[in-house]
């Protein structure tokens, strides 16, 4: 599930533009953003935006696992995330054919895997 | 007698100015070439030696080669896009805030509900399975939810 401060109209082109097909949620006052304290103030276009981070979160509400990048260029491959899943989980998560790109296919399936239940 | 034109410098300018395009247009799209940009790098000290051989036969061959004066700007040039292409790739980018007080391992994620691409409000504790097996909201018993912040602007 993604998070960034775009109105739910950019990320509509956005995902129609790209054939994504996860959820994308809109923060456009970097609110939620604030509270998990992954703000970036000013390193927008015109304001504050998030810093890149991703947390696998577990049924009962608790993150379990997380990646904050050092670097922006530099984010969670899928098959880190479907790892930790595993580890978490002590089972294999669906096996996954990961495409190289890593934003336009890998993630979707990586958020199926991750939103299974258990 | 007429020297001979000194393409190397220009060469390697050019090739220097691709690698540095091609970062952002082709390398950052596969995680093999973005997270160490390894292939940049090599295309960069590609456009360097061209540079460096360039202007090597510019000075220790004047009679043969010209190029002394384009050759030293395009060597300075090629050193800038080098440097700019340093600083984006390894100094800008890792000026990411501490989130110090971000959720640590074992803790809760704080609930929240925000609106999808489509405007349904979507709330994180309707997405997780409840403990006791009764699932809330929409999201199946035992779920696991994947939080992906992004810098946006789409």
């Amino acid at each position: 599930m993604a998070i960034s401060v775009d109105p739910p109209a950019t990320t509509r082109e956005h995902l129609a533009k790209t054939g994504w097909t996860y959820t994308f949620l809109s923060d456009p006052r970097a609110e939620v953003i604030r509270r998990y304290d992954l703000l970036h103030p000013n390193a927008g276009q015109t304001g504050d935006i998030a810093r890149p981070a991703e947390l696998l979160v577990d049924p009962t509400g608790t993150v379990r696992w997380r990646n904050l990048t050092e670097s922006y260029w530099v984010r969670a491959r899928p098959e880190a995330v479907l790892e930790a899943f595993d580890q978490l989980t002590g089972r294999r998560a669906q096996e996954p054919s990961f495409e190289p790109e890593y934003s336009r296919a890998a993630v979707p399936r990586c958020i199926s895997a991750a939103s299974r239940s258990t | 007698m007429t020297r001979r034109r000194n393409f190397l410098p220009l060469a390697g300018f050019l090739i220097c100015v691709a690698a540095f395009l091609a970062y952002p247009l082709v390398f950052a799209r596969y995680p093999v070439t973005r997270d160490v940009p390894w292939a940049s790098w090599l295309l960069f000290v590609l456009g360097l030696a061209l540079v460096a051989a360039g202007l090597l036969r510019a000075f220790r061959r004047p009679e043969t080669f010209r190029g002394r004066i384009m050759g030293p700007i395009l060597g300075v040039l090629s050193l800038a896009v080098v440097g700019f292409f340093f600083l984006v790739t390894e100094v800008y980018s890792r000026q990411l805030p501490a989130s110090a007080g971000a959720p640590q391992i074992g803790q809760k994620a704080p609930d929240f509900t925000l609106p999808d691409s489509q405007g349904r409000p979507v709330r994180l504790s309707g997405l997780l399975g409840a403990p006791a097996g009764g699932a809330a909201g929409s999201g199946a018993p035992g779920s696991w939810v994947l939080l992906v912040f992004y810098r946006g602007y789409w």
